[in-house]
């Protein structure tokens, strides 16, 4: 029984859409302060341009190459929601869906590539920070995922069609962070 | 459209149908937000008997060194360690903020802007629970092997990080994880209070309609949203360091212990805001009330709690002054440091103009708001010498420090809870509670609360170190002088804590009452809330409410009422 | 659906969008084997910060929300920045007048790889 509360707009956005916004902003400075902290360390020490070299740019570059791709299912699945369309919705948010688990799997192969060459998580403090924050970036992935699954159910049946543009948000949020982890961890060398 | 974000069975309908809700849907389960403000309450409540507790089991070993001390036991220094670093971590973090923000905010928030319930009430439920999990977890971590975490709040490796240093491995760890969870939980009550206070307002209730209170809990929200991100980073980091062996604070291993001061403080400071502007918020509104006047400047205020959130992110290394940091950036943070102090005492001046000229009634929750803020500036006035850096090289980890940010906490947390409790009381529960024992109640608060902690200025003055268990090493600090202020200090405690017995007598009486004395409006005063019955039934109004006017309409002239509450017409 | 009829939907072609983003991070990728340090930083970062302007203007339609998120979300940006401002002179340093930080200092001064 949803209260009248959430079907108000006073300040112009729909609620569900208004509480993402904070969700993304609490999520920037959660990143943020991970990447600062990195960026500072990696500015001050050219030296971590040796350990760095031992990262894959390929596959970094293809994971993101998949979250691109599945950013753009995730607005496709939006376009249709708005035109009433939840099965197409839905079937976009499966694909973005398996965007997801390939890139889980594609980063589960590299770790476990990288951790057979001696690479591990506390090899030292450029590692630390790799896996630190290329895994809280992953977590996120796999509850986005989980969360669309949950959307893109509802939808099929045209019901909820609002989530989808709210997942939708969330996700394109998980994009833009592996954007500035790319060349952070892949191609500053 | 109706938006909610877990998936609902059923879509909104407006006439709830009653078949009775069962015990555990209605008092464990609820997802109504009076039933979880309350508890929160009582949560927050019951974890500050703890930490109260703490702090009586450390006073009487810093009073009586090597006593064993009545039902706790004799205080070692490992035990002392753990005492103090709980107490603190448990009164910021489980007292303070759930009943400050969480139980005032979700019990307030609906009834002030005029909605019937949050905009999210599963996602309130859960919140809660993650709450309590955390405080459930934190006292686990007291009893496992090792004992608890004794690394004082702050939590600075290399201390937090090794366990061949804090001896605590478990507990180290397990009060990491409890402190992760209160931040989730506090994240996600979050994004309700500053949704339903943006969106779900009642019609007519424009910006400037919002009453303070509201305004104050929700910029504590954002202030927490956005300053708490990177300790959650720090900690992901500190927890990876106790555990798996990483070395991101370790400079054994090329990591810096400096960074993560800078990662906590960066939270560190705006907390601390985030606690005072609901308990000022609290206080404006008491205040307006009854002085039967309007607040003397609502617009100004409203800014400088905004400039106030907004500088509180540009203090923070004032905590780190002596840690070795660049000076040239101390000294940077000694001008923001002072700077702040402005907007705060701005509020305190619109606090004393809103008194002038009124028409003062000294109920109970007025002698609260006016304790509030004379104590309050004793503390605010004394974090001036600490932001000073070059003060602070003599004052930074004495208990000169310590005075001041109980003189500034313990308004906040204390004071502010109690204000705000004795003034809604008859709102949550119908009943008005005795004024006579509100008041031997006050004094017997406040009194003492000076008794300890003036001392401990002296005492903090005189040299005396922090987080230590015994000063009977020190020659300089065990003389007798000095020992007799700890046993006055610690002797006030104690009378402190025999007159809260007194206030939860008081609660008790009237919560049995026979009678619902209250009535919807008792105070007389403006706000939305006091439409509603008292307690405002699920779903708060049969009919939602209509704004027409501000919320301090008070002394109107032309007008036979002294009061012009926000929903009558005219 | 009403609500989004508040919510004017420019004809954009996402596709398109997708493409110049995929075109992006291609040259993001060859940027370094040029060899040259200015470009690299401009291919990898400089683009970086396009892309997620594409991503946040295009897909999250930050362009037709009501001004207050954006100011939001940079607010945030603006306080990871003071983050840095105010701990960058502590950490990224490995000496200074009266200290040193030994392993760090060590592995500084140990002949370049590169």
């Amino acid at each position: 029984m949803r209260p009248i509360a959430t079907t108000r707009m006073a300040a112009g956005i729909p609620t569900g859409r208004l509480a993402v916004w904070w969700v993304v902003a609490s999520e920037i400075v959660i990143f943020g302060g991970l990447l600062v902290s990195y960026i500072m360390h990696r500015l001050a020490r050219p030296e971590w341009g040796d350990h760095a070299a031992n990262t894959n740019v390929w596959i970094g570059g293809f994971n993101t190459f998949v979250l691109l791709t599945s950013s753009l299912s995730a607005v496709l699945a939006h376009k249709a929601a708005v035109s009433g369309n939840g099965p197409k919705a839905a079937k976009l948010l499966y694909a973005t869906f398996v965007g997801a688990c390939t890139f889980v799997i594609v980063k589960a192969f590299e770790w476990s590539m990288e951790i057979s060459h001696g690479y591990t998580i506390s090899s030292n403090t450029f590692w630390s920070f790799y896996y630190t924050a290329a895994g809280l970036h992953a977590l996120h992935v796999i509850a986005g995922a989980v969360i669309m699954l949950i959307v893109a159910q509802t939808a099929k049946r045209n019901l909820e069609l609002h989530r989808v543009e709210l997942i939708g948000i969330y996700w394109h949020f998980v994009d833009i962070v592996w954007i500035f982890l790319f060349p952070l961890l892949y191609i500053a060398k | 459209m109706a938006e909610s974000i877990p998936a609902d069975a059923t879509h909104g309908h407006h006439d709830h149908h009653h078949t009775e809700p069962s015990f555990w849907s209605k008092y464990v389960f609820s997802t109504d937000h009076k039933m979880i403000a309350m508890q929160y309450m009582f949560t927050g409540m019951a974890m500050g008997l703890i930490g109260a507790f703490m702090a009586y089991a450390f006073r009487m070993q810093l009073a009586f060194p090597g006593i064993s001390v009545p039902g706790y036991g004799t205080v070692n220094p490992g035990n002392y360690n753990a005492l103090i670093t709980n107490h603190g971590a448990i009164m910021i973090f489980w007292v303070a903020m759930p009943v400050l923000i969480a139980a005032f905010g979700n019990y307030l928030i609906p009834l002030m802007v005029g909605c019937d319930d949050m905009v999210f009430p599963k996602i309130n439920r859960l919140s809660y629970q993650i709450f309590l999990l955390s405080a459930v977890v934190l006292i686990i971590s007291l009893f496992v092997p090792g004992g608890g975490f004794g690394g004082a709040w702050t939590a600075y490796p290399p201390l937090s990080a090794k366990a061949e240093y804090s001896l605590t491995g478990a507990g180290s760890s397990i009060w990491l994880v409890a402190v992760a969870l209160e931040f989730v939980a506090f994240l996600l009550g979050g994004i309700n209070f500053v949704t339903t206070a943006m969106n779900s307002r009642a019609p007519g209730m424009k910006i400037f309609d919002i009453p303070i209170v509201v305004w104050t809990i929700v910029v504590a929200s954002i202030l927490f949203m956005a300053s708490v991100g990177p300790l959650i980073a720090g900690a992901v980091m500190l927890f990876m360091d106790q555990r798996i062996g990483t070395a991101f604070f370790d400079p054994v291993k090329g990591g810096d212990p400096i960074l993560w001061q800078h990662l906590f403080w960066f939270f560190g400071h705006p907390e601390v805001y985030v606690v005072l502007l609901p308990a000022m918020g609290i206080t404006a509104d008491i205040m307006c009330v009854f002085s039967r006047k309007k607040m003397f400047a609502y617009k100004t205020f409203l800014y400088t709690i905004f400039a106030t959130g907004v500088l509180s992110f540009t203090v923070w290394a004032h905590h780190q002054f002596v840690a070795g940091i660049d000076p040239r950036m101390a000294n940077i943070f000694t001008v923001t440091t002072l700077l702040i102090s402005i907007p705060i005492a701005e509020m305190c001046f619109i606090y004393i103009a809103t008194l002038y000229g009124g028409s003062i009634r000294l109920t109970t929750p007025m002698l609260w708001a006016l304790a509030f803020v004379a104590e309050f500036l004793i503390g605010g006035v004394t974090g001036i010498f600490l932001g000073a850096s070059g003060a602070d090289i003599y004052f930074h980890d004495t208990y000169f420090v310590l005075a001041h940010f109980h003189y500034t906490f313990f308004p906040i947390a204390i004071i502010g809870t109690f204000a705000g409790f004795t003034y809604w009381f008859p709102k949550m529960f119908g009943k008005m509670m005795n004024e006579t024992l509100g008041k031997i109640h006050f004094w017997g608060t406040i009194i003492p609360f000076n008794c300890i902690f003036i001392p401990l200025f002296m005492l903090g003055a005189a040299g005396q170190n922090r987080r230590l268990y015994s000063f009977q090493h020190y020659p300089e600090l065990a003389g007798q002088g000095m020992q007799d202020l700890r046993i006055f200090a610690t002797v006030s405690l104690l009378v402190m804590l025999a007159f809260q017995l007194v206030f939860f007598y008081n609660c008790f009486i009237s919560w049995k009452k026979k009678q619902k004395d209250a009535g919807p409006n008792p105070w007389k005063a403006n706000t939305l809330e006091w439409s509603a019955e008292s307690p405002p039934p699920h779903g708060n109004w049969p009919e939602l409410p209509t704004v027409y006017r501000g919320p301090y309409e008070y002394s109107v002239p032309g007008r036979e009422e002294d009061y012009f509450p926000q929903n009558v017409p005219g | 659906m009403s609500e989004h009829a508040e919510h004017a939907e420019h004809e954009i072609n996402y596709v398109k969008v997708w493409a110049i983003l995929l075109g992006l991070l291609v040259v993001s990728i060859l940027g370094p084997f040029l060899g040259i340090k200015a470009v690299t930083l401009i291919t990898a970062f400089g683009i970086a910060i396009v892309k997620a302007y594409l991503v946040a203007k295009n897909f999250m339609h930050l362009n037709i929300e009501p001004r207050y998120a954006v100011y939001l979300l940079v607010t945030m940006l603006v306080f990871m920045f003071l983050l840095f401002a105010g701990s960058a002179p502590d950490i990224m340093k490995h000496e200074g007048r009266n200290w040193v930080k030994p392993i760090v200092h060590a592995e500084a001064q140990a002949p370049a790889h590169h």
